[in-house]
């Protein structure tokens, strides 16, 4: 106890933060990929994983161990550093934005007063795992993975922050807390229901989902930039896009559906975190719908959307909105 | 620099396969690309030689039937029926009447369980997952049927010479009528799912426009040749077995794109239902089997016989010589004409679309390479 109590208590709480999100994290894909699974399997009118523990519900930790015990295989003339550290690149930036996310009023590690740039930021940077991914694979396909990724990421990004924006000049701060405390009479996707649509069809793209998953459309580039990744690199990869739909889920949620605000709870300031996980988890149910039930966009027809559609919805909705707030 | 000088400097060759998804089955096709632009893409055949043709000439004629049912597994039955018809035109062997209804229905059915697995495979490539296992879920119940009555699965050696190896009961009848039913209730599933769904329309309107004039030169046959308006099936222009008796329409497409290729394939299927109907309400009684004699002999002189395999026009082309050994025998498979009109279609397009128009031929790689 007494070294405890020496140590600065900043540090104490930086360490029980950093463990909670990243079991939390874990815990999330383990989920995710359960839940992923299960739901393929009713919509495609099967039981979905069964054999491990009741109805399956080991089955992810059991493929976990798995991916943890296999080798990771380096093929032949790869660059070596670009190939081991893109996992790292794509699990790293996804955990640093559950800092800013605020779960309930006071559950939030940091309420930093740029928290939504931080994100968008951080987001961004996971791109470059994949570019980093596929260019250090000395594998064709993982290369055209990579290009496409840094494309739909240049082109979606742009969608995203304008829908952004148009929240933003509604509220005036950047702060998480702050855009969910300004929704405490209404949810901003009442007042700003377009901003909302394209901010969940980019976020789609952004986490590279189906329909828009085209850096690893297993059709046509076998698996696109993590085609030669194989025990733990592939699972970062997996954790990284688990956890990054999360974030995209959350941020939609805390822009748009109201965050931690729900029909009063006893201890409100806590357990608001269950109206948040409860949205949380109906958008990521709806992007699990929609993966398993479209096929995939072209990609050009993918840039297309983006630029000829949604980028200019966004920005006419952000001048109505800045125009609306200025009056 | 020149346009022309930096496209040279940019091209680049890609493996497509013999591992790829798209391809499915050990198909190898060399692209030469620019980008993701497609600009030469030739496909490499052969990972899969069995030399099925040389086994024929090379043993009695019976003991090729096995062989028949294994070039495309998909759609076993046709293939039978190809040869037994063959060797019975060549030895002049009367086939009953019921077994040919039989040998109809059963065909006919096999047809449907290959025009679902390629709608689900078509879809996969296209990036949709769900549509498969629907396919799938339909034609189980058509291998189930098909179980009961010729004992595989998948590779069947159904039919005999002469006529078939075993009859079909009232059960059969009975499942089968019962399929026809449930099968029409699924068309507002797949419909809902794939035909009115927005991005497989996009996918597949206006590309890999096949050409009348195409599809000719290349010698294209069955819904591929179809798809692009002309109105071709052996079923109808020469028919054989008791497909005559039978009304049914050929559907054909307007343009020759994926999309038309796509919905002949899905109205066929309606068709052979009614086929299918027609048959087992005029099924006439009698035996199924002809006498036929222990050792046949394959007199001198050629013979040839086509049917309508789920895929196109498939041929056996066949010359004796007094021996029950056939001298020579020749298979014409319709998928290796639809593929040879590749490299043409596939020039200076995108990769997505080479896996559209790939995955819209039906290609079956084992009967490519036999």
């Amino acid at each position: 106890m007494e070294t405890i109590s020496t140590l600065p208590p900043e540090l104490i709480r930086m360490v029980i933060s950093a463990i909670i999100v990243i079991t939390f994290l874990f815990l999330n894909a383990i989920m995710m990929g359960y839940a992923e699974r299960k739901i393929a399997g009713h919509v495609q009118r099967r039981p979905g994983p069964m054999e491990v523990g009741s109805h399956g519900i080991l089955q992810m930790i059991i493929d976990g161990i798995k991916l943890v015990a296999k080798e990771l295989i380096i093929p032949f003339n790869v660059d070596r550093t670009l190939f081991r550290v893109a996992p790292l690149l794509s699990f790293t930036p996804v955990i640093l934005p559950f800092l800013v996310i605020p779960f309930s009023e006071k559950l939030q590690a940091r309420d930093l007063n740029m928290g939504l740039i931080f994100i968008v930021t951080m987001g961004s940077v996971n791109v470059m795992a994949c570019l980093v991914g596929g260019w250090g694979s000395n594998n064709k396909y993982s290369m055209f993975g990579a290009m496409r990724a840094v494309a739909q990421a240049i082109s979606y990004e742009v969608p995203i922050l304008l829908s952004i924006l148009a929240v933003i000049l509604m509220c005036n701060t950047f702060s998480l807390k702050g855009i969910v405390g300004a929704q405490q009479k209404i949810w901003f996707v009442f007042l700003q229901p377009v901003a909302f649509l394209i901010y969940v069809v980019a976020g789609l793209a952004e986490t590279n989902r189906a329909p828009f998953d085209l850096p690893e459309a297993e059709s046509e580039l076998t698996a696109g930039f993590h085609t030669e990744y194989s025990g733990m690199g592939f699972s970062l990869f997996f954790l990284g896009e688990y956890t990054n739909m999360f974030i995209v889920a959350s941020v939609a949620t805390v822009l748009f559906l109201g965050g931690w605000h729900g029909p009063h709870l006893p201890y409100g300031e806590y357990l608001g975190v269950v109206w948040f996980l409860l949205k949380v988890y109906f958008l990521l149910f709806l992007m699990i719908m929609v993966r398993w039930t479209y096929p995939r966009v072209r990609f050009d027809q993918l840039l297309n959307f983006s630029w000829k559609y949604l980028v200019p919805f966004s920005l006419a909705n952000l001048l109505i909105t800045a125009v609306v707030v200025k009056l | 620099m020149l346009e022309s000088e930096y496209q040279e400097q940019n091209r680049f060759f890609l493996n497509m396969g013999p591992q790829h998804p798209s391809t499915h089955g050990v198909l190898l096709i060399v692209l030469e690309m620019n980008g993701e632009y497609v600009l030469d893409p030739q496909p490499v055949l052969g990972f899969i030689h069995r030399m099925h043709e040389k086994m024929g000439e090379s043993r009695p004629c019976p003991g090729f039937m096995p062989n028949t049912g294994r070039m495309d597994y998909v759609c076993a039955l046709p293939y039978n029926h190809g040869y037994v018809s063959l060797i019975e035109r060549k030895a002049g062997i009367e086939v009953p009447e019921r077994a040919e209804y039989i040998r109809v229905i059963t065909s006919e059915l096999n047809r449907i369980a290959s025009h679902l697995l390629w709608l689900g495979a078509y879809l996969l490539d296209l990036g949709a997952f769900t549509p498969i296992l629907y396919g799938f879920d339909d034609r189980e119940h058509i291998l189930d049927i098909l179980e009961s009555v010729t004992g595989s699965r998948l590779t069947y050696s159904y039919y005999r010479f002469g006529g078939v190896c075993q009859d079909i009961d009232e059960k059969f009848v009975e499942r089968t009528r019962a399929f026809i039913k449930r099968l029409r209730k699924r068309y507002g599933i797949y419909e809902k799912l794939v035909t009115k769904n927005i991005i497989f329309i996009k996918r597949t309107e206006n590309i890999g426009i096949v050409s009348p004039d195409m599809a000719l030169r290349y010698g294209m046959t069955g819904p591929n040749l179809r798809g692009s308006g002309i109105s071709y099936d052996i079923r109808k222009n020469e028919p054989y077995s008791v497909y005559p008796e039978f009304d049914f329409e050929v559907p054909v497409g307007r343009q020759g794109d994926c999309l038309d290729r796509y919905m002949v394939r899905v109205r066929e299927i309606e068709q052979c239902l009614r086929i299918i109907e027609q048959a087992l309400d005029r099924l006439p009684e009698g035996p199924i089997r002809s006498k036929v004699p222990k050792n046949i002999k394959l007199s001198p002189g050629d013979c040839n016989f086509a049917v309508e395999a789920a895929r196109g026009e498939l041929s056996y082309y066949l010359i004796g010589d007094g021996t029950s050994t056939p001298y020579r025998l020749k298979v014409r498979v319709p998928s290796y004409s639809n593929l040879s009109c590749l490299p043409e279609l596939g020039r200076g397009i995108l990769l997505p679309d080479l896996v559209s128009i790939l995955g819209s031929f039906d290609l079956v790689i084992p009967e490519i390479d036999r």
